[in-house]
């Protein structure tokens, strides 16, 4: 059996190119050759903690309040220590939900007037999963 | 010190990261075709399902104890097993991966309580990866394992334990029989009795010139390594495989030729792949073909090939495959299995070629890195022999497979809002 894992690790940078401003033999010499850097690559900006992240797909519109619509793509990062305000990704029951973290009030809220906030205590067994630091959504309306 | 850090029940474990609902369920997890169980949780082991057990026998206790069954997704292992490395890779630069859910850390230089810096490893596993795993603490690798081994076993440990004096490792080795030590199998076991080596205990006291000479080095070895002192090294990079296989069991049993030359096509091509990306030649190959074991008329037949000259030239071994497959058949049988081995395997560098016979041409060197090259820029399977077949008619039974979580984008987990 084959394993091919695709881990956000190891991937090739897929936006980094070389810039050979050197390589050009003829003329003058690019003056931009001593500031060469490498471009910029999205991942560093989205991703801290790459082994303990992943992606999940939203669904349902309890969080549109907050900038988060159904579709939406999560980074979820499972390294940081939930804070107060938060928007996290919790387990109650079993089941996968997002939600904004209230510390304060021990509640996790929607953003979404149509939904109540659910207590903290009122369930057994409710596990703070991650910590959501990103959302992505796709803008053009063909799909 | 070296530590060793063993995930629980890996596969079963991977299965429900993205499933809370079933983290403190009995689930298990079969091999290719859904045949065996090959991972059980620990509700599952609770409830007495066998490992390595063929499914269909314990069916109804998977039934009656309503067990969550998974068919193995090996991508999705793959990736977690990944993980955990990326992850242990900030406890110690030097790591050796022993296999998808085993690894040793180096731990000299670490200026910590040990006990505290396993337990540490532990939480951040499970916090950021969600893998339980269990944390053996020793002088040697071979003393790491027993740790380990007593880390899953004694509840006290907490899954942490630390053999860091000879009153605790003795201790615990009186208490283990020798077939648990690490290099230690049933065969040595048994042999072992006949010189009354009962208990790991019984082993370490042992003389270990004695064992060299009735056993072999490796176990001489092991009596050094159970008494502290350290003989095997961390290995950075796993060895080249000195054989290398590919065989799968057909989902839907065929009986006709075609079928099994298209397999075979297609085992040969990923052997060799094997075999080029680790620059070795191959110059016997091993063929068989079986039907199931568990059904009447059981039919099993094999085939050695020698080549022409040593190669990694997939051409060159699906062809001598497809021959030997074609010797074979007979017809009038449902085939499970079908198979290739690369048995005789040297080094590209330091291969001698035959004075008499002309040596793999050029051209086909040429020829196989481009499909290296090909295969590995658009993805494995962009470009192939035609004789694999386009389409795979013998598709793998896997009825309960998860799906890739964490390696597919039409796979990702969805989360209620």
């Amino acid at each position: 059996m084959e394993i091919s894992p695709l881990s956000i690790t190891n991937e090739p940078p897929i936006l980094l190119l070389p810039l050979f401003g050197a390589a050009v033999r003829a003329g003058f010499p690019s003056p931009a050759d001593d500031f060469v850097e490498t471009p910029l690559d999205i991942r560093e900006h989205l991703i801290k903690h790459p082994s303990a992240t992943f992606f999940a797909r939203a669904e349902g519109d309890s969080m549109t309040g907050f900038g988060i619509f159904n579709g939406d793509l999560l980074i979820v990062d499972r390294a940081l220590q939930p804070q107060h305000g938060d928007v996290v990704i919790a387990a109650i029951d079993g089941e996968l939900t997002c939600k904004i973290l209230d510390l304060h009030e021990q509640l996790l809220r929607a953003g979404n007037s149509r939904y109540a906030p659910i207590q903290l205590n009122d369930y057994a067994e409710l596990l703070i999963e991650g910590v959501v630091i990103h959302s992505i959504r796709y803008h053009r309306c063909s799909r | 010190m070296f530590a060793l850090v063993d995930c629980n029940s890996c596969y079963a474990s991977c299965e429900q990261i993205f499933r809370p609902d079933l983290r403190n369920k009995p689930i298990v997890v079969l091999s290719n075709n859904d045949g065996c169980i090959i991972a059980r949780s620990r509700q599952a082991k609770a409830l007495g399902i066998p490992d390595l057990h063929p499914y269909f026998k314990i069916k109804h206790l998977i039934k009656r104890h309503r067990v969550e069954v998974f068919s193995s997704n090996f991508r999705l292992y793959g990736d977690i097993s990944q993980r955990v490395m990326d992850t242990l890779m900030h406890f110690s630069p030097n790591i050796e991966i022993y296999s998808i859910d085993e690894m040793f850390l180096d731990l000299d230089g670490i200026d910590l309580p040990l006990e505290g810096y396993g337990q540490k490893m532990k939480a951040i596993l499970w916090q950021q990866v969600k893998m339980p795993v269990s944390v053996g603490i020793a002088p040697s690798k071979t003393l790491a394992k027993l740790a380990n081994y007593a880390s899953k076993n004694i509840p006290k440990c907490q899954g942490v334990c630390l053999l860091d004096n000879p009153e605790k490792w003795q201790w615990l080795m009186k208490r283990v029989p020798v077939t648990k030590i690490w290099g230690v199998g049933s065969r040595i076991g048994k042999r072992l009795t006949e010189h009354s080596i009962h208990t790991a205990w019984d082993l370490a006291s042992s003389n270990p010139k004695t064992m060299r000479r009735h056993f072999s080095v490796c176990l001489e070895r092991t009596v050094e390594e159970l008494n502290g002192t350290t003989c095997l090294d961390l290995e950075d990079n796993p060895p080249d495989k000195k054989q290398i296989y590919c065989s799968r069991s057909f989902g839907n049993k065929p009986s006709e030729l075609d079928p099994l030359l298209q397999a075979i096509s297609l085992y040969a091509c990923r052997a060799t792949e094997k075999l080029r990306a680790q620059q070795h030649l191959v110059s016997t190959i091993h063929i068989f073909i079986h039907t199931s074991p568990h059904q009447p008329n059981y039919y099993s037949n094999s085939a050695v090939v020698k080549l022409p000259y040593p190669t990694d030239d997939s051409r060159m071994i699906v062809a001598k495959a497809k021959q030997a497959v074609r010797k074979l058949y007979r017809p009038g049988y449902k085939y499970l299995k079908s198979g290739i081995g690369l048995i005789d395997i040297m080094s590209k560098q330091h291969c001698q070629p035959d004075f008499f016979q002309p040596p793999q041409e050029k051209t086909a060197d040429a020829l196989m890195a481009t499909l290296d090259n090909i295969n590995q820029r658009y993805g494995s399977g962009s470009a192939f022999l035609a004789g694999e077949g386009i389409r795979e008619r013998w598709p793998m039974h896997q009825q309960h497979r998860s799906p890739c979580y964490t390696t597919d984008w039409n796979d990702l987990p969805t989360i209620t809002t």
